[in-house]
């Protein structure tokens, strides 16, 4: 166990590295515009330019750049190129929005996965397996951000029930809150609930035919705890190892298409401001910020399955 | 660590020669599965549907031409069109463009420019298409070779692929695609003596194609892992075979069915991804119109104009459902018992 840990936080730390150093390359190699015009702005002439150049020490070679931005990132004090704030700030800024948004969508669509999963299952080949399968393929092929703009359309145009977009902070109004994300939460779990209840379903129905469930149902278990006890927790060990990766992309910034349709000024929004700028300073600090997630949350999935799963061994 | 691969791994061979109950013995894999397919109806209509929606999008020049008699990117402010037996105006004068409507002209209604909704959403039809299967193709060949090399060279060579696989894998697909797509789209792509244009198609197809690898080439490489141990490659080995020759003549067509399926499934997921992408603006770039920038488009009319962002969405829903059930029955056809799963 110690051994894999430390494995496997020299794995994590170099893929971090690695990544740092690929967004470094893609955003000063690749042709994308001067950033010192984009500081200096469309109007300045090149006597400006080339003050900008010297003082943010673009005239240095690529790897001292790259080096003085990561030793920046690292003290927190990474300042964005077009509008001079702090990123570390920024990103702070965005987490509760990100947070409600995910972690509510995350609690929604894992319910309704497994209850959706389970109910395809246990009436495979019947009229609800039939019925939640529609349901499930339909909810697969949703593009998030259309369903975001059709919900505010037809719920908080047409009809207003709902606030229409925005984000409140939990502290300041709890119920509006709650009413600003129902949505969201709705539009961001659809795809997931589709995923999880096709998966589930398939891993059920396989566990159903091994044969320590006829074991159990001949030793005379009730049906009701062969179901619980040796189905669901072998069936949902996948759904748990799925559901850490899962989150860990839409914590890291996989929800910016829900967020920049429902305007929820959470860090999805600041990626996808910045990366429309080519304001590299903030694009290194996110992208690294949900790497991070993704790595260090594939570690606890690999923890978590070996826990759940005895045949499986941690060997690094 | 358990490679994620495990979750995949089962053995193509006995899979695909598994007969079920009540098939005709005597069938090879491929007729067993093309017998099971012919008797999935669902699976085949939706199929019919695809088939539908690409031959519409082919046909985007002759419906613009003869039918509605406006190309893409024609605008209209100040024509009129006959709704009901009355004239309107295409675009009203506070900017309003005309719903859809019966008639040869603005079927599916004007967009803010006047321009045809119809004939945008065929042309824009051709790029979304393009950018989704060229991409899964692009993903399907470089993974499929990278897994195979490193699954059967193992050592070093899996070892560097591992560590690319884990690179990209840890990357998120959207935030990569968008950074890459952004980049490129200003300054264009040098490819040795090939410059890709920004604004060219090609920029998010590539991206899109890239970002995918991992998620193909890590199930890859865990099925050529164990099949490597199999005695067919034993006996390949024995006869004499030379590596590329037991890669591709022994290995790849063990895979076949894993590649297919997953090839349907991903041009699916990448038509979204492709709308997501541009919906952000890093992708197909405009006034080139795809799937994803008329929703963007219309998101921003939403009020006035709804029908600007509810018709490519159908169009998008329609397709990607149809290749996903299409998908789903060939993979029960293929390998009933594969766990073949997508994440995007």
């Amino acid at each position: 166990m110690a051994r894999f840990a430390v494995r496997r936080l020299a794995n994590m730390i170099f893929v971090l590295f690695a990544i740092s150093v690929i967004t470094f390359l893609i955003f000063n190699v690749i042709p994308s515009g001067d950033p010192a015009l984009r500081i200096a702005g469309r109007q300045s002439n090149e006597v400006t330019r080339a003050q900008v150049r010297e003082d943010f020490g673009f005239n240095d070679p690529v790897y001292v750049q790259y080096l003085r931005m990561m030793e920046q990132t690292i003290s927190g004090d990474l300042i964005s190129y077009s509008n001079r704030v702090n990123v570390r700030e920024e990103l702070v800024r965005g987490i509760p929005a990100t947070a409600s948004l995910v972690i509510g969508a995350a609690m929604i669509w894992l319910f309704f996965g497994v209850l959706f999963g389970v109910l395809s299952a246990l009436y495979a080949g019947r009229a609800p397996d039939r019925l939640l399968t529609v349901l499930a393929m339909v909810g697969i092929s949703l593009p998030v951000f259309w369903v975001g703009a059709l919900l505010l359309y037809y719920l908080t145009f047409k009809v207003t029930l709902f606030p229409a977009g925005g984000y409140v902070p939990l502290t300041e109004d709890p119920a509006s809150w709650f009413s600003h994300l129902i949505l969201p939460w709705f539009a961001l779990s659809l795809v997931f609930i589709g995923f999880y209840s096709r998966l589930l379903r398939s891993n059920m129905l396989d566990v159903m035919n091994e044969d320590y469930v006829r074991t159990a149902r001949a030793k005379g278990l009730s049906e009701r705890r062969v179901l619980v006890r040796h189905v669901m927790r072998n069936a949902l060990i996948p759904i748990a190892t799925l559901f850490g990766l899962d989150f860990a992309l839409a914590f890291g910034s996989g929800a910016i298409l829900t967020e920049s349709v429902f305007g929820l000024q959470g860090v999805g929004q600041y990626v996808a401001d910045s990366v429309g700028n080519l304001d590299l300073p903030p694009i290194m600090g996110t992208t690294l910020y949900a790497a991070f997630f993704v790595v260090f949350f594939s570690a606890i999935v690999d923890i978590v399955y070996a826990r759940l799963d005895p045949r499986v061994r941690l060997n690094p | 660590m358990p490679d994620p691969s495990t979750e995949y791994s089962f053995d193509p061979a006995a899979e695909v020669a598994e007969r079920e109950v009540g098939e005709p013995p005597g069938l090879g894999p491929w007729r067993l599965a093309a017998r099971r397919l012919r008797r999935n109806r669902v699976a085949l209509g939706f199929l019919a549907l695809f088939f539908l929606i690409v031959a519409l999008c082919l046909a985007a020049p002759l419906y613009a031409d003869h039918v509605a008699g406006i190309g893409p990117s024609d605008n209209n402010l100040t024509g009129k069109v006959e709704r009901g037996g009355e004239q309107r105006d295409v675009v009203t004068p506070d900017g309003t463009p005309i719903g859809p409507g019966f008639g040869k002209e603005y079927l599916l209604g004007a967009d803010a420019n006047g321009r045809d909704v119809a004939v945008r959403l065929l042309y824009g039809g051709r790029n979304s298409l393009f950018v989704g299967f060229m991409s899964a193709l692009i993903t399907t060949l470089i993974a499929t070779a990278l897994g195979l090399i490193a699954g059967y060279f193992r050592g070093k060579t899996d070892l560097a692929t591992r560590t690319l696989f884990d690179i990209l894998w840890s990357f998120p697909v959207l935030l990569f695609a968008i950074a890459l797509g952004t980049a490129l789209a200003v300054g264009g792509l040098d490819l040795g003596p090939i410059h890709i244009a920004g604004n060219s198609i090609w920029i998010p197809t590539l991206v899109i194609g890239f970002v995918l690898i991992p998620y193909l080439g890590r199930p890859i490489r865990g099925q050529v892992l164990s099949l490597r141990e199999k005695e067919f490659v034993q006996a390949a080995e024995a006869s004499g075979m030379g590596p590329w020759r037991i890669i591709f003549g022994e290995l790849l067509p063990n895979l076949s069915s894993t590649i297919i399926v997953f090839t349907t499934l991903i041009v699916a997921n990448n038509i979204i991804l492709e709308a997501g992408l541009s919906f952000l603006g890093a992708g197909i770039q405009p006034p080139a119109p795809s799937w994803g920038n008329l929703i963007a488009n219309g998101v921003d009319r939403l009020v006035t104009a709804p029908h600007l962002a509810i018709v490519p969405g159908l169009a998008i829903v329609l397709t990607v459902l149809s290749l996903n059930v299409f998908g789903d029955g060939l993979r029960d056809a293929l390998d009933p018992r594969a766990k073949l799963r997508l994440r995007a």
